[in-house]
């Protein structure tokens, strides 16, 4: 039998749509609202660096991050299909996916530097 | 046969690009789809929280004064309106995407919908615990 990505694909984006719909509500209220804007008051610096600097917490994030960049660049991919009507598949394919590679790096660096 | 009856069946009728704008249902349909570029937007918003937090205290009250300046609070209040319209799409159709049953029976889709917003009552309250405590 031809493997094939596709059905995987599908999969992390359908467990992305989940986790970005659970997780995100929270995680932007918080950090990109009531935080910045003094709503409530910021934790400590040292309360958030013990919580980022725990092993645990850089495998939960980088697992919800990645895929839900996945669930994210699947999405967009389409958008550009349908919504926009940009029928270059392999170019559209190579850059939504390409930014997910890119972006799971970033992840890899941003969360091991305050893991250490 | 002729040429003309092989044109005629590739034919694709043009879809205009405006398409969406027509039917409030189709607009809220390219609403969803747009949520993912303000989850991925989101993403990279908290990976530079927490690198700010690991640079220590000050890179971290220089991020909270950053955040806090109009047009990233802006973007941010967008992001997160889109983030609201994500997670109700989404449990909503959970049930049209997934038959789940118990003792043979299916769940009616109301009752997903219903666990879905408990999962995300637990969360939101765990992540609070953690962060807030």
């Amino acid at each position: 039998m031809k493997f094939r990505i596709e059905p995987f694909v599908w999969l992390a984006f359908s467990g992305g749509g989940v986790l970005a719909a659970l997780f995100m509500p929270v995680l932007a209220f918080l950090f990109a609202l009531a935080f910045p804007l003094g709503w409530i008051d910021p934790p400590s610096h040292d309360h958030l660096d013990a919580i980022v600097s725990n092993p645990l917490t850089f495998l939960v994030l980088f697992g919800l991050f990645v895929v839900m960049l996945v669930h994210a660049a699947h999405r967009f991919r389409y958008t550009l299909y349908d919504g926009l009507q940009i029928k270059h598949r392999v170019l559209v394919g190579t850059l939504c996916y390409g930014a997910v590679l890119v972006g799971a790096f970033a992840c890899l660096q941003f969360l091991g530097g305050a893991t250490q | 046969m002729s040429r003309a009856t092989g044109d005629d069946l590739s034919y694709r009728r043009p879809v205009p690009l405006w398409w969406w704008l027509h039917k409030r249902t189709y607009f809220v349909f390219v609403m969803r789809e747009l949520s993912s570029i303000f989850i991925a937007w989101l993403v990279l918003y908290l990976l530079l929280f927490v690198r700010a937090v690991g640079r220590g205290e000050a890179a971290y009250q220089d991020f909270l004064d950053d955040a806090a300046s109009p047009w990233l609070v802006t973007l941010n209040v967008i992001a997160f309106a889109f983030i609201v319209l994500h997670t109700i799409t989404w449990f909503s159709l959970t049930p049209q995407a997934m038959v789940v049953r118990v003792r043979g029976h299916r769940v009616p889709g109301i009752a997903i919908i219903a666990g879905q917003y408990a999962a995300l009552a637990a969360v939101t309250a765990f992540v609070a615990w953690l962060v807030l405590s």
